[in-house]
Formats: C-alpha cells, structure tokens, sequence
C-alpha cells in the first residue's frame, strides 16, 4: 500500500489530501473490517452466495439451459421431469429456461431502478442537505406528498397513463424510488456538514464541489448503500406484482410475475407452473433483504 | 395539546392538495392523449368523445380542466368508468366493506399478535421462543405477499384436500363467501374460514416487523433506570414490564404501525387479487388490467387521502403515549 | 443493647465480565441500628452502590451473583426469603432513593401515578386515598404547590424537584430504612444541600434508619453517625463520624482526609490526593489491596491480607500497623507533638514539606 499522505499534526499545514484521509478516520469504517463483520453473518453470506448464482445464471443463460424461453413445445403443463427440469408451462415452453431467463429481467429491471432512483436522490440530497434553505422545505415537501401514495398504489397509476412494458416499470420504479433515498442521503449530508474536517477544508479554499464530492460523500453514502442493496429486492419484488397484476412486462417476457399470474388458473392440477416463478421471487427477494441487513451490521460503528 | 393538534392536522393539508394535484398532473396533463386514457383501449367512438370534452373540458386549457376536477371532487364526483359505465362511486360503495373488514382484522393481528411476540421475545431474552422469533421475522419480512397467499392456498386448499385431512383443515381460499357479518366486522358462521387466509396473508409482513422492533424497544427500555426505582418500590415484575415498560416501549412502535399502512395498501391490493376477496384492491387490480384509468384514479385518490387521514391520527395518538410531546418539551 | 435494624454478614457479590468474573463486594459486614444514619463512603467502583442493590435484591441475577453471606433484615435473612416476601419488603419496609433523578422516573406517568403505584403495591386502598397520600409526601418534601404538581409529569420538574419526588416515594410506605444511593451526585452543589436537608427531615418524619451511600465525605460529615468505608470491594474502617474524621487509623481514610478542604482544621500547604489508581476488581492486588498506592506499605502488605481489627466502641480498621506507637491520622497531627508520631509517619511528612517548600521558590 502506498505511504499515506502526511497528517495535519506532522506537515502542520491541513492539505487537501490531509483532509481527506481525517475524513476517513472520522467515521468510515476500514473496508476489510466491514468484510469481516459481514461474514460472520450466515443469512448475509447465503443472500450473497444466491445473488452471485443468479447474476451467472442470468449472464450465462444460454450456456446452462437446454431450450429457448420462447420455444413452444408439444406438452402442455408437463411435470418435473428429466427433460423438463421444471416441467412446462401452458404453451408447453420448458419452465426451467424461462425462469433461468426470468432473472435477467429481473435483474436488469432491478438494477436499472435502483440506479436511476439512487442518482436522482443522491443529487436531490446532496443539494437540498447542503445548501438548505428555500429549496430544502420546498423538496421535502414535494417528497412528502410523493411519499403519501403508497409504492405500488402510484406504480400502478402511473402505468395507466403511461402503459405497460419493460421500460415504462424500469422508470416508472426509479422515478418513484428516489425519495427515500434523497432523504436519507440529506440526512447524511447535515450531520457530515456540521463535522469539523469541512471547516478544515473549507479554511484550504475547496471549493463546494470538492467538498461534496471528496468528503461528505464516501461518509454519506453508506447508509444509501445498504438501503441500495434492500430496495433492488423490493424493486424485483414491485416488479412481480405489477406483472403479477398484468400491470408490468408484458408477454412473452419470461418474467416471474408474469408466470405466477399464468399459472394461477392451474394451481390445482399443476402448481408447479406457480411455484416455481414463485420461490424465484422469494428466494431473490430474501437475498437481497438479508445481504442489506447484513451490510447494515457490518457498516454500522455502533456495533464495533 | 390543542395546538399539537391544530398544527399536525394544518400540515395535512398541503399533502392531501398536492397529493390531489399530482394524481391531476398525472391523468390529465401527461399523457399524449387524456382521451385515449380515460376511454380505456377500446376505440373512441365520436359521442364518447364529445362526451368526455364536455364533462372534462379537454380541449381547454389546463387550469379550466383543474378547475373543473376540483369541482368534481367537491361534489364527490370521483368519475366513471367508460369500459363498464359503473361510476367509481358505485364500485367504491360496494367493494369498500369487504376492503374494511379484511384491513380491520389484518391490522388486529399486527397489533396483537406482533407486540405479544416481541415482548414475550425481549422479556425471555435468550429462549426458545426469542430465537424462533428472531429467526422467524427476518424471514417473514421477505416473503411476498402474493407468494405466501397461494402458498397458504395450496396448503391449506388444495392438498387438504387432495390428500383427505381432517375438515378443519380444508379453507375455501376464494372470494368473500357467505359475506355475513355482525358489527360490520365480525365473522359470522362459517365467514372466518373465508377471512382467515386473507387475513394472515396480509399480515404476514407488518407482523414480522412490528415484532422485530417491539422487541429492540422492549429491550432498551428494560434497561432504563426508571425500571429499577419501579422495582425498588415493591411493584411486581408484572406490573413492573406491563405498565411501566411497555407504554415507554410502544413510542416508537406507533410510528412504524403509521408506516405500515402505506405497506399494507400495496400489499391488500395483491391479497386481494390472490384471494379474490372483492374489496377496493382487487378493483384496482382489475381495473389496471384494463387500463381503466377513471377508476384507477378514483380509487387511488380514496386510498391515499384515507392514508394520509390515517398518519395524522397516528401523529396525534403520540400526545396519549409521550406526554413530552403534549405538553411540549422544554420546561423549568 | 438494641438489636439492629439490618445487619449484613460477609457478603459477596461477583459479576462476570468479558475479562472473568469481578468480585464487585468482597465479605463486607455491617450493622445499622433503627433511626440512625450510617455513610458508605467510596471511590466509584469501590462496591458501595452494588452492596446497597444486593441488600435489597435488584442486582440483575445475570449477569450478577450474590455468591454468600446474610443480610438479616430484623433477624430474617433476606436471601432466604421468596421473591414475593422480598417484593413486600422493597417499597415498604426497606426503601431506595437512586441516583439519577433524569432517568429514574418513567416519563409517560405523572409523579402522582408513580408515587401512588408504590401506595398500591403495598396497601390496598383506592386510588384517591393514594393520590392523597403522594399529595401529602409531595409536602413532606417540601414541594411547592402540591396538589397541583402531583399531576406533573417529571420532564416539567428540576432536577431538584424530580429527587425531592423520588424521596417522596420512597417514604410513602413509611419504611424502616431508606438506602439513598448517591443521592446528591447528580445534582447542582447548591441544590445538594438542600435535597439532603430533605432527607434528613424525610426520616425523622418516618423514623426511619438511613444508609447514605456516597463518594463525597463533606456529605457525611454533616449527616451521618455512623460510617463505613469501602475500597475494592471491602470495608476497610469503620466507627463513628467522630471516629473517621479525626481518628482514622487506615491510610486510605487518611488519604480521603488529607484530599478535601476542611474548615474545622488550620492546614497549611496543598491538598494531596491519593497516587494511583483504583484496583482492577478482575485481578485485585494480592495482600492488602490498597498496598499499592500506599506510601506506608510494607512487604507484609504485599503478602497478607489484613483483617478488619477491633480498635474499641464500634471503630474497625483495616491496616496491619493500627496498633503500632504514634500511628496517627491527619487530624491527629496537627495537635500531636512530631515527636510522638510513627517514625514513618514522620519521614514522609518530613519529606513532603521539604518537596512543597522546594516548589514555593518556583514562579
């Protein structure tokens, strides 16, 4: 590792690269006692475990499934079997490929959501938490009246007006998903403002950008991290009930969702077509809950 | 105390304007074309099209269209639907009461059944019944609504069956059955076997969660000093956790059950689909599936301004739990 | 001879720690008598706030023991005794002023609520008799305005105020004995007068003994007849207010002695504190544990434990060298004759005064 740049107490003179590394004394905590903590934490580990077999399933999809997601077939609704890992669906489509094929949607919807929601609330944040005042009241207001409809209740009103598909949830779950974060990350921002290595770089001549962007953020944006991680889980799972409501992808997209709703008329002679789109949702749902929970303990000083 | 109230119940007021507002930016002022959506996907025929210039002044500006929605909504006008001509009035009329009862009981089992866990679980820290809990919630928070539904419908509607169980054991696990209540909330005669699933199901989240922090403020709570001088004045232990501990251990709680509300309209919104309980949720639902956009909004509006009624007498129970707050903080 | 009112026996309490197990109160025994007041004066961490909670029960069990010893309660012990017999003891018959008026009183009940909770718990009478009765305790402690405060919640009393009420409760039930755990420590100086003032009054209204427990000797002095006091866990002197200020024989009491400011007594030069620090209870020094802080110690010190010797009326000392010629405290010096102090006693005073006339000369 390289030598680290001269502390105030040794050069006398508070350098902007000095300033830095107070500010991560001042509260981050080092990355591979973070690493450690996490480990410990079983349910946190398995969560990872699973999310890293679903990011290779989905990038490697054609490589571990033996049909095409879309590829109609002459059995309809066809048990578990050895060719049919997951038996078939209505349309006789191999139900093990469209699940595999599912969790690129998912994720890609997923992910999408949470990038637009976290970029949109960082800057929302960072600009309302640091120079406060009238534009300040006025966003927390706005957020607040955002914030009076519930998730789904404004996921699915949007989609009305602006229809089904793909794009329009990956939107529709950012555009609605920033709030919380904007006030998280404001939070942050007023408590690392009032710290003193700001005074200390501000006495230096930063500049405001320099400030935010060298030292209040990598401070703030852990707990933005941690609520990241959690909110794709709730972005996959708001996604499956808007296509479980016919309200998000639409046919023939392989999506989770979209699998319960089709296999809802079978659940007496084949549940098969229900569970298993059904334990996809929930056993990546739970990953990414227990993974953020589990990223929450290891990050958080209190619990050293 | 009063001005508590006057000024939580004034600050309600620009959330429900806004919250109107938007739902209006929304339905009338984003999409391409207002009259494609509120006719729904069928083809637009000229008289209905005339119809909706008229009633929503389309074709005029946009604050003659704000303007004319606030009347509407002052005459209690939520709109109607195009696809099936019922107004939302009519449909809200007859689905609410099912919607109300299925909210009435799931909220009863959170409460219940969430606070008795997390206390039982903080007072016996270290039990059995703590580490069931603890490992129980954080798996429960997880589930999805949906997907516990049909699971409870498999179990216990499907394979009960199949497999001959006793008859307790066998629920019907669709719509409202006989639909006779005592009360308005009250199961009659075999309506709990309908009501129970629903129920559980959409508990099942906010339980979880309400037991979890129950918990974590039962346990701080316990190590108050308070407790101690409690103690030391001879008050049974009962005494001691249930009157002096727990009202302390609820503040906190209180918000989050306010919290869970937002939750649970989601949630009630997939129960209901699932169970085919015929309340506002499965409207909606329906509704969506056919991009009937009058109704979406009329619905819509209803349950968030219902929310946003909720959170405020949430707020203002604070003032029965934490005294500081009714009385005001700083004192001599 | 009257019997006394509480008499603790050899009692030990351990708590387990990450580091081991803490013998927090190690074979501590004392006597009070009904209607007296008897100090436990300590550092922190001395055991005199744990001895206090062991008495009545309210150590919490994990992760705290009470390993052996008796605390006889008028002849019953109250180890023996079910909780439920010792829940009719706290609150009524043995009482507790805590230390910390801020959190010691739950703030979602009124003073009235909580005072006549403790009524309750004891007595069954309605809950306007014992509204009444915390409204009379409210000016037995001398709250303004009683009727009206009663319905206070505590975050709108001073802190003053809030320890009167916490007095209030505890004299409801007119016990026997109020054990007042550092009562005043947590309060302003000028308040601390007043509030012990309140005390003091507060038992003889109900006859009651007190056990004042507190680091602070100026607070003794003025109220208590009896005191014991305590270093790492053990009693090391006892005796008579009279017997500790002016003949203590164990140079920790000296070293108490000779670190406050006293006015009954010309002085010349600094106080002195004690060099060092108090033990830690994981691994407490071996011998007589205050050796290592003592300018007196010898290697008897360092090997054998010293027991609490006899010195005559009820004056106890815990020091090996009690008995030796011209062993005298501090308050002693200034009317002995140097000739007649101990030899080492001597060379260090010597030495001291030679150090503190050395750094007069500085600027």
């Amino acid at each position: 590792m390289a030598e680290a740049p001269p502390t105030a107490r040794q050069t006398g003179v508070v350098s902007p690269a000095a300033a830095i590394l107070t500010d991560a004394e001042a509260g981050a905590a080092p990355r591979g006692d973070v690493w450690r903590r996490f480990r410990k934490n079983r349910l946190a580990v398995a969560g990872l475990v699973v999310i890293v077999i679903m990011v290779l399933g989905a990038v490697f999809a054609p490589l571990v499934t033996f049909f095409s997601p879309n590829e109609l077939g002459p059995t309809s609704r066809a048990k578990p079997s050895l060719q049919h890992w997951f038996g078939t669906d209505v349309l006789g489509r191999d139900l093990f490929t469209r699940i595999v094929y599912g969790a690129r949607v998912s994720l890609k919807i997923g992910i999408l959501a949470v990038l637009i929601a976290v970029a949109i609330g960082v800057v929302v944040g960072a600009v309302t938490g640091f120079y406060g005042g009238v534009l300040d009241g006025l966003l927390m207001r706005m957020t607040d009246i955002f914030l009076s409809f519930p998730y789904i209740l404004a996921a699915i009103v949007i989609i009305t007006v602006v229809g089904r598909g793909e794009r329009s949830v990956i939107l529709v779950l950012g555009l609605l998903g920033w709030m919380p974060i904007a006030r998280l990350f404001r939070a942050s921002v007023l408590q690392a403002k009032e710290a003193e290595y700001i005074d200390a770089a501000r006495a230096v001549g930063c500049s405001n950008f320099q400030i935010i962007s060298g030292h209040i953020l990598p401070n703030a944006i852990q707990p933005v991290i941690v609520y990241g991680t959690i909110f794709v889980g709730t972005a996959v799972l708001t996604e499956a009930a808007l296509s479980f409501l016919g309200a998000g992808v639409t046919e023939p997209s392989p999506a989770w969702g979209l699998m319960v709703n089709q296999g809802r008329s079978y659940l007496f002679t084949s549940p098969h077509l229900l569970f298993f789109p059904g334990a996809a949702i929930l056993v990546t749902v739970m990953a990414f809950v227990f993974v953020g929970d589990g990223l929450r303990d290891a990050l958080d000083p209190r619990l050293r | 105390m009063a001005g508590y109230i006057f000024r939580r119940t004034l600050l309600t007021v620009p959330v429900v304007w806004g919250a109107v507002t938007l739902l209006f930016l929304v339905f009338f002022v984003i999409p391409g074309d207002p009259v494609q959506v509120l006719a729904g996907e069928k083809a637009v025929s000229p008289q209905v099209q005339a119809n909706l210039e008229a009633k929503f002044g389309i074709d005029k500006p946009w604050y003659v269209q704000y303007e004319k929605y606030w009347v509407r909504l002052a005459h209690g006008d939520l709109g109607e639907s195009y696809r099936s001509s019922r107004s939302v009035n009519t449909i809200l009329g007859s689905t609410a009461p099912a919607s109300l009862r299925l909210a009435f009981w799931a909220i009863i089992a959170q409460v219940v059944i969430g606070i008795a866990t997390g206390l039982v679980s903080a007072v016996k820290r270290y039990s059995f019944i703590d580490a069931m809990t603890t490992v129980g919630t954080t798996m429960l928070v997880a589930i999805p609504a949906f997907v516990l539904g049909y699971v409870l419908i498999y179990m216990f509607g499907v394979y009960t069956f199949q497999h001959s169980f006793p008859a307790w054991a066998k629920f019907p696990v669709q719509g409202i059955g006989p639909n006779r209540w005592g009360l308005f909330v009250i199961p009659l005669g075999d309506q709990w076997r309908y009501l129970l699933m629903p129920t559980m199901t959409l508990a099942s989240v906010n339980t979880a969660v309400v037991a979890r922090m129950t918990r974590g403020s039962m346990l701080e709570v316990m190590r108050a000093d308070y407790m101690r001088t409690a103690e030391a004045g001879g008050l049974t232990r009962r005494t001691v956790i249930l009157k002096h501990g727990l009202k302390n251990a609820m503040i906190p709680v209180v918000t989050l059950l306010g919290l869970n509300l937002a939750e649970m309209i989601g949630a009630a919104i997939l129960t209901e689909t699932v169970f085919n309980w015929p309340g506002i949720g499965s409207s909606i639902a329906t509704a969506i599936t056919f991009l009937d956009a009058p109704i979406v909004l009329g619905l819509s509006l209803v349950l968030v301004l219902t929310y946003v009624l909720i959170n405020l007498i949430v707020d203002l129970s604070y003032g029965f739990f934490d005294p500081r707050i009714r009385y005001g903080g700083a004192e001599r | 001879m009257t019997a006394p009112l509480l008499a603790v026996r050899d009692l030990r309490t351990t708590f387990a720690t990450h580091s081991g197990r803490v013998g927090a109160v190690d074979g501590v025994s004392f006597e009070v008598m009904p209607g007296e007041i008897f100090g436990i004066v300590g550092e922190s961490g001395s055991g005199k706030s744990v001895t206090a909670l062991s008495i009545l029960g309210l150590v919490p069990q994990p992760p705290a023991k009470i390993e052996s010893g008796e605390i006889l309660w008028k002849g019953t012990d109250l180890r023996k005794i079910s909780e439920e017999e010792l829940r009719h003891i706290r609150g009524s018959d043995i009482s507790m002023v805590f230390q910390d008026p801020m959190t010691s009183l739950n703030p979602v009940y009124t003073i009235g609520e909580q005072i006549s909770d403790v009524v309750r718990a004891h007595k069954h009478v309605s809950r306007a008799e014992a509204h009444a009765r915390a409204i009379s305790m409210l000016d037995v402690v001398g709250i303004p305005n009683p009727r009206q405060r009663v319905d206070d919640y505590p975050h709108q009393f001073s802190g003053g105020m809030r320890q009167r009420a916490l007095i209030a409760m505890a004299i409801a039930n007119d016990p026997d004995l109020i054990i007042a755990d550092e009562p005043t420590t947590a309060l302003d100086v000028t308040i601390q007068a007043q509030v012990l003032d309140v005390l003091k009054r507060a038992a003889e209204t109900t006859n009651s003994a007190v056990i004042l427990i507190t680091h602070d000797l100026g607070v003794v002095a003025g109220l208590a007849s009896r005191v014991a006091v305590m270093y790492a866990g053990q009693i090391v002197e006892q005796g008579t207010v009279d017997d500790i200020f002016y003949r203590s024989r164990m140079p920790y009491a000296w070293g108490l002695m000779e670190s406050i400011a006293r006015l009954d007594q010309r002085r010349q030069g600094r106080l002195r504190p004690i060099d060092g620090q108090p033990p830690s209870m994981v691994n407490p020094p071996a011998g007589c544990r205050f050796h290592p802080r003592c300018p007196y110690s010898e290697d008897k010190c360092v090997q054998e434990q010293p027991a609490l010797v006899e010195l005559g009326g009820d004056h106890r000392a815990r020091c090996h060298f009690v008995y030796r010629p011209g062993w005298f405290s501090p308050a002693e010096r200034l009317v002995e004759p140097s000739s007649s102090w101990n030899e080492r006693i001597l060379a260090r005073e010597e030495e001291a005064e030679r150090v503190e006339t050395a750094s007069r000369g500085e600027p």
